[in-house]
């Protein structure tokens, strides 16, 4: 799978190269056809080459813009791969990110422990390639696509989200991904297809804490479609400009901005529709403190701790705490899912 | 043990008392108190509060191992001081970091949340001990009565445990060691006073 020196204008042609296996072929062109109709992205938006190529010469003008802290150290930057992204409408502007170190020692990934730099300490062993993403339950065909045929199926695009823990900490991270939507499209679900589940990796053999931790494995999450399809809902394969490190979800999850980080669904390797609600790894353990829904909400608190407000990672002691936004931020976008519903009761 | 050698030992002991207060103090000041400094400071104080107060409650049953251990008990009082001291400083980050000082919002926690309950439990529950600390205390109060008292360390470590239990997402288990070793200290204890029952009730069958 080529993705061009010249970025993503190349688009069309690196998708169908890229289709191998036959069945996926057919789907992927009518996939494809419809992602055309939708948008093209002129080569005008794509961002510079040179912004990832000097990435920290980019910063250093966003810095004399006024955007401050952008420009902090990334140790791995080294080692990391390269994931070139395009601007979107739909990142949050505004807002100074977390620094890549934070945001890739400070995890919670229980498969890997349930201390938060376990993940950062112990998911290196997990192979990410080849990795392969099953679409299931009420769909069409039953389908299996690569993470290779993912990754160039849609422009990559950057979308800076705040990003709010359920323990009441919060970051702002740089992610890299397209709209779920996309894909959903492509999966071609059937009328009566309500929910989505994603479930995670279930690998013993990587994974210290799937014995160690007495959840529900393999890990699952799940989202109501019209909250799946809604554009802020983010097929994510990367953050600051590369590809995920193993601990912060690796190769591929989703990102639902206003609700609990725990509905972020890491290392996905599949997605399963459903008619009805289905399980989810922290409702079935504790449905009384995390609910289906778990949207972002200062006034409806956690039964073991307040929501009113957070610490942000990485701002200094006397200045962490902050108050927490309805739907995190999002409430112009995503609040009109939930018209009509007690959001205390569907917590 | 002699004199000398219980001195040399309290200096020790004091040191490695005061290290986590020092390393907490000292990563405050280099900016290296990880991603998320409060908890960071909340979950150090509150550990080293926890592990104090069990191990000055091990004293007791460490000693009555052997006769040679006695002089065990000239350390209780200091380490149960520092858990004192730790749990204040716990304290301290709820008042301050997590409550920014507002009798409201601290009251809307302890009125809504258990753990919240059961953490201020177990620091009320140490403040009557820290108070009647001192040899005039135990002389006032009398030996007996003294450590009648004083036994309220232990449930003031099982609001402690509960405590950690109650904040912990569901099915972590990290609290789990401190429990097996604060249930052991508990079961020895009710072994010994069982065992003393015995043979006291043996002794008086004996005599009549």
């Amino acid at each position: 799978m080529r993705v061009g020196p010249h970025g993503f204008h190349c688009i069309k042609k690196t998708v169908r190269v890229g289709v191998t296996c036959g069945q996926a072929r057919a789907s992927y062109c009518r996939g494809f056809m419809l992602i055309k109709k939708t948008k093209e992205i002129p080569y005008s938006e794509i961002t510079p080459k040179s912004a990832y190529l000097n990435r920290r010469t980019f910063m250093t003008g966003a810095a004399a813009l006024g955007v401050a802290g952008l420009l902090q150290p990334r140790p791995s930057l080294a080692d990391a791969a390269k994931l070139p992204t395009v601007k979107s409408p739909l990142s949050t502007s505004g807002l100074t990110p977390t620094s890549y170190k934070d945001i890739t020692s400070y995890n919670n990934f229980y498969e890997f422990g349930v201390e938060k730099d376990n993940p950062a300490k112990n998911a290196g062993k997990m192979k990410t390639r080849p990795w392969k993403v099953t679409v299931d339950g009420l769909v069409k065909q039953k389908k299996t696509v690569s993470i290779e045929e993912l990754l160039s199926f849609k422009p990559i695009e950057e979308r800076v989200y705040r990003h709010r823990c359920v323990e009441a900490w919060s970051m702002v991270i740089p992610w890299a991904g397209y709209s779920l939507s996309e894909l959903i499209n492509w999966a071609e679900p059937l009328p009566k297809a309500k929910y989505v589940q994603f479930l995670t990796l279930e690998d013993a053999s990587v994974m210290p804490g799937l014995r160690e931790i007495n959840l529900n494995w393999p890990y699952s999450e799940g989202l109501r479609m019209d909250e799946a399809m809604h554009p802020l809902t983010l097929l994510t394969f990367g953050l600051y400009g590369e590809v995920l490190p193993n601990q912060d979800g690796a190769p591929v999850r989703v990102v639902i901005p206003w609700k609990y980080g725990f509905k972020s669904a890491k290392s996905i390797v599949k997605i399963h529709f459903t008619a009805d609600q289905p399980s989810t790894a922290w409702n079935d353990m504790a449905p009384r403190e995390y609910g289906f829904y778990s949207n972002v909400n200062p006034n409806v608190d956690h039964p073991r701790w307040s929501q009113k407000s957070e610490r942000r990672i990485g701002a200094p002691i006397f200045s962490q705490r902050q108050p927490t936004l309805m739907f995190n931020g999002y409430g112009d976008q995503v609040a009109s899912l939930y018209n009509g519903m007690d959001l205390k009761k569907y917590f | 043990m002699n004199k000398r050698s219980i001195v040399a030992l309290k200096v020790v002991v004091w040191l490695v008392c005061f290290t986590p207060l020092a390393l907490l103090v000292y990563r405050g000041f280099s900016n290296d108190l990880g991603p998320d400094p409060t908890a960071t400071v909340t979950h150090a104080t509150g550990f080293t509060t926890l592990r104090l107060l069990v191990i000055s409650l091990a004293i007791t049953p460490l000693r009555r191992l052997s006769p040679r251990l006695a002089w065990l008990v000239r350390f209780r009082r200091l380490l149960g001081l520092f858990a004192f001291f730790y749990g204040c400083l716990h304290l301290l980050t709820w008042l301050w970091l997590y409550s920014g000082f507002s009798v409201a919002a601290m009251a809307d926690d302890i009125g809504k949340r258990r753990y919240v309950m059961a953490g201020m439990a177990a620091w009320l529950l140490l403040v009557p001990l820290a108070a009647t600390s001192t040899n005039w205390s135990i002389r006032k109060l009398g030996g007996k009565r003294w450590q009648a008292l004083h036994r309220l360390a232990y449930v003031s470590a099982i609001c402690g445990v509960i405590h950690y239990w109650w904040i912990v997402k569901s099915g972590v288990r990290t609290p789990i060691t401190i429990t097996l070793v604060l249930a052991v200290l508990l079961l020895a204890r009710i072994v010994w006073s069982v065992r003393q029952k015995v043979s006291r009730q043996a002794g008086v069958v004996t005599a009549s």
